[in-house]
């Protein structure tokens, strides 16, 4: 019985009203109640450059607002999903354990369609006069709108890392790493979908092979095997040259990075432009290491922080998610040897101060310029990746 | 040592353990089933529904992982618990045994990943090893494009379950044995003229198997299911079927959950499926066993030496491996640049333990007081059932022992999710708590087993000899008991610490992530690849698990330096 | 009659089946002595009489100590002193401490006490040693004062000269008799030894098989 009972809460708890939460627009009501709250930032903990900054952020809110934030460390933001899902289930649909979370794409798309998020704040915090929304992806998130149910803090973008002394002109789109592969067998790998960068390089594979990228807009339909087809080919001719003949894969992102290091592999992808100049600073690459983007350009996205609908405090959440679009930690995120991140800022809409210091910052070692990134290209529809990432594991993903 | 009329708060101690460990466990249970047949989904109406398993067995090479899973956790068993004999019985009482047995202990503290980790940094093809042999020997330059680890055998996962499993099988002998009367029967079945090993096992392996069952078992259902080591060491393509769970149970899409429950039950059903077949063997040997004493081959000679021979060798193969997997983090944690096929880092430098000096020191304190706690805990309550046994005259009865032993034999992915929104459902939601609560369900059944065998095996005469002298047993307890087994009680508090300090999955779901324990730091940190930060952290945590660990063997010894007859206990 | 160990119509049974029933009385000062081949119940009768019987015998019957029905006392209270043939000493105390242990709490000599046993036990200034590093001979005299000193109302003996070699028999046996002697307790021994039954000189019981 006790299960129905408990449907019976779930239904009833999303239903309710929630009259204690706090109102977006009345800001000044926002950082009244902030101060003194404590809030709980579920995010990735595996890079120690972002975790000092998280760090940072803690000291700025808590010194301007009297915000506590403790950075809850993950190594798998679904864990965090799982989380308030765990919670929503149990019907604890206020208090819950997470206050803001680092999120996008898929892990947004869930909890947006299972109303597990509070909102729509994102659009009344106040430094959003100040994010481009014209001219980057920061209202949509892989196609979905975000509908100010999450909040915009970092820009990032497709880009490969290679070894320049031992590659020294990298192959710039899907047939020339066809190519070069064969020529250099062994020497390329790719996480293993279903890990988010394996399964972003299929769908990067997939927009260079297709031959109209504008479908992958549309959700699949009937059309999938015609569309698909080209990337199967590739992917068959490129597999048996593959690092370790394409019967094992890196399990993770971070995983590639050693496996250059190590002299395995010549070339890894990676979603973050600054990743490379971090990890040389790291000791992590060889000072040759070097980013590039593909000759007809890369996927892009936004990094976002977004509130679960059970959260504690959710006005200290939203003086942090302010406080993440401010010009100073905007400035802090993008300098190269502290993230490295793209700003999501209208550099237009900024005062001349902040301007001048963001045109002052250096690129790092490896980093590319915002010229020589170029405009980033929209992420596919989610069923894509699902479809493509399901169909890699049947055709590759399991031993013969 | 027994008297009939025990008082009825004796008998309460044993329903109280259990009673603290049924509710989580059925609890566990109950949310893995329901979901896995439907009877409960997220956000949408309960119906009985067989989708959940549809949609696992409809996944591609499910049966590939299933066998993986069953091999890996079965072999390495197999040729874990095999070696502990082997040592055991060609060794035992030798001056050999000791060191090995020193040797050895201090491995059981290395946590499973750091172990693994270590481990593929040795035997990869950009490892150490190559390294130490490249490119003088080898001409290599560049690495080979070697399977290795992750080999679809499964054999590095194999090698890796074992050079774990052998220090706890080690560990768990060393207590059982002395119920086993192993040195007499030893210098019988020498005089008989059998080879040192072929003579344990005809005389002592049976009283032996009878003692350590529980902790195979334990090892059993670990290998099949552990999710550290086969992700750092395992098959990929595809995974076990633990990695498969996870990695449903954390994908975005929701409509995943279901098929991860189901597949918690399908990993339940395997487990006992092999646990069965484990039991069918058992029988067997034991029937074969009976005829081939009878024939009376006495092995001695060539083939008892080369049995000797290769298990010290193996045993100190396993050790070695793990421990220059922890030299490998301590010189990481230090290393500037460092690239193949270098066999040292290019510099040393302290950054990384000064980014993470700071995190490391408040999470340590925290860590080791919960770690304390729980253990001492699950002592307290380990020792009020001993103790019970001991002034009842009877035995915990098998139902409770099995209640006891649960959390050893149900896989801690099948259950884990299930519990946590048990704790929820209790308004147990986040917080020190549920984690105390959750940690002691997985400490509880390892402090009873390290510690039952040598309480159980106290010389119950000392009592009678102690009652006639006028000790009552409270008495006979603190001026006895305790300190006479001191060793094994603080042993099987090293033994809770250390498994506390261990737990990930039951941390990071019971708090609701607001509760930081150096496991749960060191994997958020692990899973960003930097191998200085991962140095930092595995060594931390090899401390934590390590120091009560030493404590327990230093404390007797310098208290009772001058006691020769408490040495061997 | 009221004197001494006196066992009146103590029947001992397991699951209904009766093992033996005994009757007889050991006067202080004086000995009796138990045989009988091993497993015919020697030590269950010790049991019986020490209060260590597990729940699974049934006992009926009384035993009696200088007047005081003990049948029902838990073993602590029964004023039984008992010596193993292994002359077991607790291995994590000293000689000392070992001696100490059952002395009663209120003595306030308790130093000089153990000083004096030790003296009239030839092992003088033994105090703080090991137990391991006695002697066979040594230890037996050991348990035998940490038995005496804990001021018991009767003595059992199970075989505890069964592991002396000859010489040190003879020499234990007389200590042992003397010394209880001296103290007025009834002792009962139990032995397979008839050598030993000799010696104590006292009445001899056979137990039998049923």
């Amino acid at each position: 019985m006790k299960h129905f009972l408990l449907a019976t809460s779930i239904m009833v708890g999303s239903c309710l009203p929630l009259f204690a939460d706090p109102d977006p627009s009345d800001w000044g009501a926002i950082l009244a109640e902030a101060d003194g709250q404590t809030v709980y930032w579920n995010a990735w903990g595996g890079s120690t450059n972002t975790n000092d900054f998280i760090a940072w952020v803690g000291d700025r809110v808590q010194e301007d607002h009297g915000v506590t934030l403790e950075h809850v460390k993950l190594t798998d933001t679904a864990d965090a999903v799982s989380r308030v899902v765990a919670e929503q289930a149990a019907g604890q649909d206020t208090a819950g354990a997470i206050d803001l979370i680092w999120i996008n794409g898929a892990n947004f798309a869930a909890m947006k369609e299972a109303g597990l998020l509070f909102g729509p704040f994102a659009e009344d915090l106040p430094n959003w006069t100040f994010v481009d929304v014209a001219g980057k992806t920061v209202t949509s998130d892989f196609t979905v709108p975000t509908e100010g149910f999450e909040s915009p803090w970092a820009m990032a973008q497709v880009v490969f890392i290679y070894d320049s002394e031992t590659l020294p002109n990298p192959p710039k789109s899907a047939a020339a790493i066809l190519d070069w592969a064969q020529a250099n067998p062994g020497r390329f790998t790719f996480p293993q979908p279903p890990d988010f960068l394996g399964t972003t390089f299929l769908k990067q594979m997939l927009i260079e092979l297709v031959d109209d990228p504008s479908v992958l807009q549309q959700p699949v339909g009937e059309n999938y095997a015609d569309v698909t087809a080209p990337l199967w080919t590739w992917l068959e001719a490129i597999t048996p040259v593959l690092w370790r003949s394409g019967q094992a894969y890196p399990q993770t992102g971070p995983r590639q990075l050693q496996l250059i290091n190590d002299g395995e592999i010549d070339l890894a992808i990676s979603f973050s432009p600054g990743e490379a100049t971090a990890a040389i600073a790291n000791d992590q690459l060889p000072e040759s290491a070097r980013t590039f983007v593909l000759d007809n350009g890369t996927i892009g996205n936004a990094s976002f922080v977004a509130i679960p609908y059970n959260s504690s405090a959710k006005a200290g959440a939203m003086v942090v998610a302010n406080f993440l679009l401010s010009p100073e930690a905007q400035l802090r995120a993008q300098t190269p040897d502290i993230l490295g991140y793209g700003t999501v800022l209208d550099m237009q809409a900024l005062a001349p101060a902040d301007r001048a210091a963001f045109d002052a910052l250096e690129l790092g070692v490896a980093t590319l310029s915002p010229a020589a990134l170029g405009q980033a290209l929209p992420e596919p529809h989610p069923s894509w990746a699902t479809a493509i990432e399901n169909d890699w594991i049947e055709r590759f993903g399991v031993a013969p | 040592m027994s008297h009939p009329k025990a008082r009825p708060l004796w008998r309460i101690a044993p329903v109280l353990t259990v009673a603290l460990l049924v509710g989580p466990v059925l609890f566990g249970i109950m949310w893995t089933v329901l979901p896995a047949i439907g009877l409960w989904r997220i956000g949408g109406v309960p119906a009985l529904s067989l989708q959940p398993f549809q949609h696992l067995l409809a996944h591609p090479g499910l049966s590939t992982s299933l066998w993986m899973s069953f091999k890996t956790g079965v072999v390495s068993t197999l040729l874990a618990f095999g070696l502990v004999c082997v040592l055991v019985a060609g060794w035992q009482g030798t001056r050999v045994f000791f060191y090995l047995e020193r040797l050895l202990s201090p491995l059981l503290s290395v946590p499973h990943g750091a172990a693994a980790l270590g481990l593929a940094f040795l035997i990869a093809p950009s490892g150490w090893i190559v390294r130490l042999m490249s490119p003088w020997a080898t001409g290599w330059d560049r690495p080979p494009d070697v399977l290795i680890p992750h080999d679809p055998g499964g054999w590095a996962l194999i090698f890796g379950l074992l050079s774990k499993e052998i220090p706890f099988l080690l560990l768990m002998a060393l207590a059982a044995l002395p119920q086993t009367q192993a040195g007499e029967r030893r210098m019988i079945s020498l005089s008989l003229g059998y080879g040192r090993i072929w003579g344990w096992f005809l005389t002592t392996l049976p009283a032996f198997y009878r003692q350590m069952r529980l902790p195979v078992f334990a090892v059993l259902v670990y290998g099949m299911t552990n999710v550290d080591m086969a992700l750092l060491l395992g098959p990929t393509r595809p995974p076990t079927l633990a990695i498969l769970i996870v990695d449903w149970m954390s994908d975005p899409n929701l409509a995943r959950r279901p098929q991860a429950a189901a597949a918690g039950v399908l990993q339940f059903a395997l487990v006992l499926g092999a646990l069965a077949l484990w039991w069918c063997a058992e029988r067997l040997i034991t029937w074969i066993g009976q005829r081939v004493l009878a024939l009376g081959y006495r092995m001695s000679g060539v083939l008892d030496d080369i049995g000797r021979w290769f298990s010290l060798a193996m045993g100190t193969f396993c050790a070695t491996a793990i421990l220059a997997g922890v030299l490998s983090h301590v010189i990481w944690s230090f290393a500037g640049r460092w690239r193949f096929p270098h066999i040292l880092p290019d510099a040393f430098r302290l950054r990384t333990w000064d980014r993470y000096s700071a995190d490391i020191a408040d999470v340590f304190v925290f860590t080791m007081t919960l770690a304390a706690g729980v253990a001492l805990v699950a002592l307290v309550l380990s020792l009020l059932c001993l103790e019970a046994e001991n002034r009842t005259g009877k035995p915990m009865n098998t139902t409770s022992l099995w209640v006891l032993y649960l959390p050893l034999l149900i896989p801690q992915v099948t259950f884990l999710p299930g519990l946590q929104i048990g704790l929820l459902q209790l308004g147990l939601g986040q917080g020190v708590w549920p984690v105390f609560i959750s940690h002691l369900v997985f400490v509880l059944p390892y402090t009873f087993l390290a510690l039952s065998g040598p309480y159980r095996a106290w010389d119950t005469r000392l009592g009678v000899l102690a009652a006639s002298l006028g000790a009552y047993e409270s008495r006979q307890f603190l001026v006895l008991r305790l300190p006479m087994l001191l060793k094994p009680i603080l042993v099987a508090f090293a033994v809770g610490c250390a498994v506390s300090i261990a737990q990930y999955l039951p941390t990071l779901l019971t708090s609701g992530g607001r509760v930081q324990t150096l496991t749960t730091e060191a994997l958020a940190v692990a899973s960003g690849g930097d191998r200085r930060a991962i140095g930092v952290w595995s060594l931390t945590l090899t401390a934590a698990a390590w120091a009560p660990f030493g404590a327990a063997l230093v404390i007797p010894a310098l208290l009772y330096r001058n006691r020769r007859g408490l040495r061997d206990v | 009659m009221s004197d001494g160990l006196c066992l009146k119509n103590l029947r001992l049974a397991l699951q209904g089946r009766v093992l033996f029933e005994v009757n007889f009385s050991v006067r202080p000062g004086e000995v009796q002595t138990v045989m009988g081949p091993s497993g015919v119940g020697k030590s269950t009768l010790l049991a019986a009489i020490l209060g260590t019987l597990g729940p699974e015998f049934q006992v009926t019957g009384q035993i009696m100590l200088n007047g005081r029905d003990v049948t029902h006392m838990p073993p602590q209270a029964r004023r039984i002193g008992l010596m193993f043939q292994d002359h077991l000493l607790f291995p994590h105390m000293s000689v000392a401490q070992n001696l100490a242990f059952g002395l009663p709490a209120d003595a306030k000599t308790r130093k000089q006490v153990i000083q004096e046993a030790l003296e009239s036990i030839d092992l003088k200034g033994f105090e703080a040693r090991d137990p391991a590093t006695l002697s066979g001979g040594q230890r037996a005299r050991v348990a035998l004062m940490r038995t005496l000193l804990a001021a018991p109302d009767a003595l059992l003996l199970d075989e505890p000269f069964s592991r002396l070699d000859d010489a040190l028999k003879a020499q234990m046996r007389r200590l042992v008799f003397s010394r209880a002697q001296a103290a007025k307790l009834p002792i009962l021994l139990v032995t397979h030894d008839p050598a030993d039954a000799e010696a104590a000189g006292g009445a001899v019981l056979t137990l039998k098989a049923r």
